[in-house]
């Protein structure tokens, strides 16, 4: 499951563009990951400005 | 609570549509997830002067610099600079977005639209496959709210046109992941510079937007293709010891660019696409305020007809995406073109023609006029190009 370091975290809305399966969602400023939605792609991972997203 | 359109966001594209609705005599709400419109920016806040003054009267209060040109640096250091010296004439603006995004806010209130902020969007009501209006979520609460037709300006984390069954999920080819630190103490022109290749932004840029006296918007843009093991703030780090070593760091913000081709469908039954929720920044620059707003312009032209009719059908809101398509489609898919063909190029392809360039005075200042100088020695692709000017 992907997990966001909220220190690194930008809350840019960059994962949330570019996850296929609506798992994430940024409320002001926080990051929210929907587990049960995760498909486990790394797109988030990837895209991440910062790099807060971890597996 | 009912309203005849809900707008959900209020970024440039978001404000701007409920401005235009609730100036055509239209009941509006516009909803703000943050607590404070304006902020955090999320943008490199350039815009071309020509296009804006379309859109708004220029407020000195919102305007940061106006720009003179551009200089662009190939891979190799090349440079070209772009400028319109012998008019005499400004070719752009870097905007104060806190200040601008809150203006634009404030006029769509002020043409009688009502405002929620720090209310989240958390799904739409349906009867059937009809939108009937929105969930929205404000300190906890959960609440309904009517309405015939739902606005996403929701950007580029857009949620709205998903829960329509419209997939906004952007591909890692289409989406720039940026890094940008506003500085002070660092000397600039009243020029916008670019850098480009891949030591610097893989599959993007870096940027030099002037703020005003020593300060300035310095960032980057990496292809989501090309994001990896190495994170744009780290590109960002190396760019700025590059750039300007001394410069102090007085703020950080990061971001997600669409560089893809509009969204299709933008329109479902009871709802419109606009901004970057609907992909709608130019796929070369990024630059998605003008863009933005023109499409809120035109949802909300349209809106107000489907009001008049009562008809809120997908069938008839169609007409936003086609007005919007025949004024900027064209460009869209030429500009895609050619992001695409900048993509499959290297650092010593791009620095080549720029040294053959070197002396040329590129007098059409637009990102085009630099590119048809680029690919003039490309008969292949000056080609395919043709068929996006006739």
């Amino acid at each position: 499951m992907v997990s966001v370091n909220r220190e690194r975290c930008g809350y840019c809305g960059a994962c949330v563009g570019i996850c296929p399966s609506t798992a994430l969602e940024l409320v002001e400023l926080h990051l929210k990951i929907y587990d049960e939605k995760c498909v486990n792609c790394g797109l988030c991972i990837r895209i991440c400005p910062m790099g807060a997203l971890e597996v | 609570m009912e309203y005849d359109a809900v707008v959900i966001g209020a970024g440039p594209s978001g404000s701007f549509c409920a401005k235009t609705m609730a100036e055509g005599g239209l009941r509006v709400l516009l909803v703000e997830k943050k607590q404070e419109i304006g902020a955090p920016v999320r943008c490199a806040e350039g815009v071309g002067k020509e296009d804006f003054l379309e859109l708004v009267d220029v407020d000195r209060r919102w305007i940061s610099v106006e720009i003179e040109g551009a200089v662009i640096y190939a891979p190799d250091g090349t440079k070209i600079t772009m400028s319109r010296e012998h008019s005499g004439n400004e070719v752009g603006y870097v905007l104060e977005r806190k200040i601008f995004d809150r203006h634009l806010a404030e006029e769509a209130a002020k043409a009688g639209a009502e405002i929620m902020v720090k209310t989240r969007a958390i799904g739409l009501l349906k009867e059937g496959n009809k939108i009937k209006g929105v969930k929205l979520s404000r300190m906890g609460e959960i609440f309904e709210v009517e309405s015939n037709l739902v606005i996403g300006a929701d950007g580029v984390e857009s949620l709205v046109g998903r829960w329509a069954g419209i997939n906004t999920a952007l591909k890692p080819n289409d989406v720039e992941s940026c890094a940008q630190y506003l500085v002070k103490g660092i000397d600039v022109k009243p020029y916008c510079e670019f850098y480009l290749g891949s030591r610097f932004a893989p599959g993007g840029y870096a940027w030099v937007f002037p703020k005003g006296r020593d300060m300035a918007n310095v960032g980057l843009g990496v292809l989501g293709k090309y994001s990896g093991e190495k994170k744009p703030i780290e590109y960002l780090n190396e760019f700025l010891e590059f750039r300007c070593p001394e410069a102090k760091v007085v703020e950080l913000i990061v971001g997600a660019v669409p560089v893809a081709m509009p969204v299709e469908p933008m329109v479902a039954d009871g709802l419109m696409l606009v901004g970057d929720a609907a992909h709608l920044a130019d796929p070369i620059t990024g630059g998605g305020i003008l863009n933005g707003m023109d499409s809120g312009r035109i949802a909300g032209k349209v809106a107000i007809e489907a009001k008049r009719r009562d008809d809120f059908s997908a069938g008839f809101l169609k007409r936003y995406e086609k007005e919007f398509m025949e004024k900027h489609g064209k460009i869209f898919k030429r500009n895609y073109f050619i992001k695409e063909k900048l993509m499959g190029m290297s650092d010593e392809e791009i620095s080549e023609i720029f040294r053959a360039l070197k002396d040329v005075n590129i007098e059409d200042l637009s990102v085009f006029g630099l590119i048809k100088e680029m690919f003039r020695k490309n008969p292949k692709i000056l080609f395919e190009l043709r068929k996006y000017f006739l």
